[in-house]
């Protein structure tokens, strides 16, 4: 069943096309990995479909509604979380704190928010750094507060922007089971990712972008072998 | 880690610190006797100039503080409050107490009309904006006549000292116990305040408002939810001033130099937390009324020098505010840890 399907998708900034023409979809329970070189407009997508920049044409459907020009808390309300490429955390405020905010999306109680919100640090294994300011915890640990903070709004769908760019070697295998468990536990994941091996481990269904265009759509094997994309994201090799 | 969290899920939902409790009950209980040491009537009217602007810096802590929005014309609502007290008395009979919250309710609609285009503007827009409500509503109670134009409205007296009248005539302590009443009901309300969903909310939105609209939260709603919590905090001291002075007029209540005060105060002593205002008023207000005593008048302005050379210490040396100059331990939950 198609939790998202985009048609069509376009955005321009002056004369350059950040998107053009992009289509694609995300079933339930799968995880659709979004690749491309830097500046291929996948970050620009993500902020389409959340509603933080406006797209100039195409088609967005959530659950079969429309959510082209909504405003980003009302697209989050109707279950698409997402995390950021540069980090957003409160960063005067606790890890606890951090995602209690993500909780009270859907719990007004005190207590029940806590006590959710507990659950989820435990689920990314930061309970033990509960109290700790979100300025005081490393890259690794910050993004799994991202990561805790909207899964604290019980999303149907997450998007994560780059989960594992920026974090130690040793932070990634970590970064990568996190991912897999909430794809276990039921969450629909689309995922920026410049990791080839990752994505190529964790993903369903990938599409490659390149400069604002879809080059290649299609499962992890079909895309591996796909010139474009090779060309694109690998760059060419010349063998004289 | 299942241990963990099952000890996470038996703490207190709010760590508080016992030694600070016992302080702040203890400052209570001091605030509360102050009067029975027979000070004379400067000190009481000192203390009350305290408890009055500690409120008033608490309500642009609010906006300022938890929803990160500079407001530079906060002075109206103490206006506001002010006018709708005293007019509804002095035309109507209506006792302050009531006036009071008339004054709130006004305060917090003003605050949502005029907050609904105005917070859509950001940063140094905004404070820009407010200064020049700030200043136009003063031009306007000048000219309107209804409310007695530059004149004012001079509160008749009671011929007896009245709870009713919020009038007393030979002594300032029941002025002293009704601010200290306000003091710390503000200062309640605005700690449970901050602890609330709401509160939570309001500082999402000071912190990162693109992270906190990804956490479904409407960012313009709750801006201006701050800014009407901020001036139902404030309009209630214009009223009680009103009934201390007994007299209202434009220049006095929409004074711009009570927006600049509390704005003063509140960097003074620590944006963000609820005792930075309190610990800015203690300073700056006694350096106020000593200079008035001494100097006479105004106090031939050597308050404002006093600010302005405390404002730019704290900038350079503690941007923070003094409140940064507690040990972190107690302002920090380092116990929990």
């Amino acid at each position: 069943m198609k939790i998202l399907s985009v048609e069509n998708l376009s955005k321009s900034f002056g004369g350059i096309h950040a998107n053009r023409d992009i289509s694609f979809d995300i079933s339930a329970g799968e995880i659709l990995g979004i690749i491309g070189p830097n500046g291929a407009g996948k970050s620009t997508l993500f902020d389409l479909i959340t509603g933080y920049t406006k797209a100039d044409s195409g088609k967005i459907l959530f659950n079969d509604n429309n959510i082209f020009g909504m405003r980003p808390d009302k697209i989050s309300n109707l279950g698409i979380g997402r995390t950021f490429q540069k980090l957003k955390p409160f960063a005067d405020l606790t890890l606890l704190e951090n995602v209690m905010i993500g909780s009270f999306a859907k719990e007004s109680n005190i207590k029940n928010a806590r006590d959710k919100a507990l659950e989820i640090i435990d689920f990314v294994d930061l309970i033990e750094k509960r109290h700790h300011f979100a300025r005081e915890l490393s890259t690794g640990q910050r993004k799994r507060l991202e990561l805790a903070r909207a899964m604290a709004i019980e999303p149907k769908l997450l998007l994560m922007d780059e989960v594992t760019g920026g974090v130690d070697q040793k932070t990634i295998p970590g970064l990568v089971d996190l991912i897999l468990k909430m794809k276990a536990a039921g969450v629909t994941i689309a995922t920026i990712e410049h990791n080839i091996n990752i994505i190529m481990e964790i993903s369903d269904d990938i599409l490659a972008l390149d400069q604002g265009q879809r080059i290649a759509y299609g499962k992890p094997e079909e895309i591996q072998k796909n010139d474009r994309v090779i060309d694109a994201y690998l760059g060419t090799v010349d063998v004289a | 880690m299942e241990n963990t969290l099952n000890t996470a899920r038996l703490e207190p939902v709010w760590h508080t610190n016992r030694r600070i409790m016992l302080l702040l009950a203890a400052l209570a209980l001091f605030l509360v006797i102050f009067p029975l040491f027979g000070p004379n009537s400067f000190y009481l009217h000192l203390m009350i100039m305290i408890f009055m602007y500690a409120v008033m810096a608490q309500s642009w802590n609010v906006i300022a503080g938890l929803s990160g929005q500079i407001s530079l014309g906060h002075g109206l609502f103490f206006g506001i409050g002010a006018y709708t007290s005293s007019f509804l008395f002095v035309e109507y009979g209506v006792t302050p107490w009531i006036g009071i919250f008339i004054g709130m309710f006004f305060s917090a609609v003003i605050a949502v009309l005029i907050g609904i285009p105005m917070l859509r503007l950001s940063g140094h827009y905004f404070a820009i904006a407010t200064l020049l409500i700030g200043i136009s509503f003063q031009l306007v109670f000048q000219r309107w006549e209804w409310v007695g134009a530059a004149s004012g409205l001079w509160i008749p007296l009671t011929e007896e000292s009245s709870w009713l009248a919020l009038q007393f005539h030979d002594s300032k302590v029941p002025y002293y116990y009704v601010f200290l009443a306000f003091f710390i009901i503000s200062y309640f309300f605005v700690w449970r305040l901050s602890l609330s969903k709401i509160g939570f909310r309001l500082r999402a939105v000071r912190d990162d408002y693109q992270a906190a609209s990804s956490l479904g939260i409407d960012v313009s709603k709750y801006k201006i939810i701050a800014y009407a919590i901020s001036a139902i905090v404030m309009a209630p001291m214009g009223s009680l001033f009103a009934q201390y002075i007994l007299i209202v007029d434009p220049d006095r209540m929409f004074n711009l130099e009570i927006s600049i005060l509390v704005l003063l105060m509140t960097v003074l002593g620590g944006i963000g937390n609820i005792w930075g205002p309190l610990i800015g008023v203690a300073i700056l207000i006694p350096i106020s009324e000593y200079s008035r005593i001494y100097l006479g008048g105004t106090g031939g302005a050597v308050d404002l020098i006093f600010y302005g050379l405390i404002l730019m210490l704290i900038c350079i040396f503690r941007p923070a505010g003094l409140i940064s100059l507690f040990p972190k331990h107690i302002l920090e939950r380092k116990k929990q840890r």
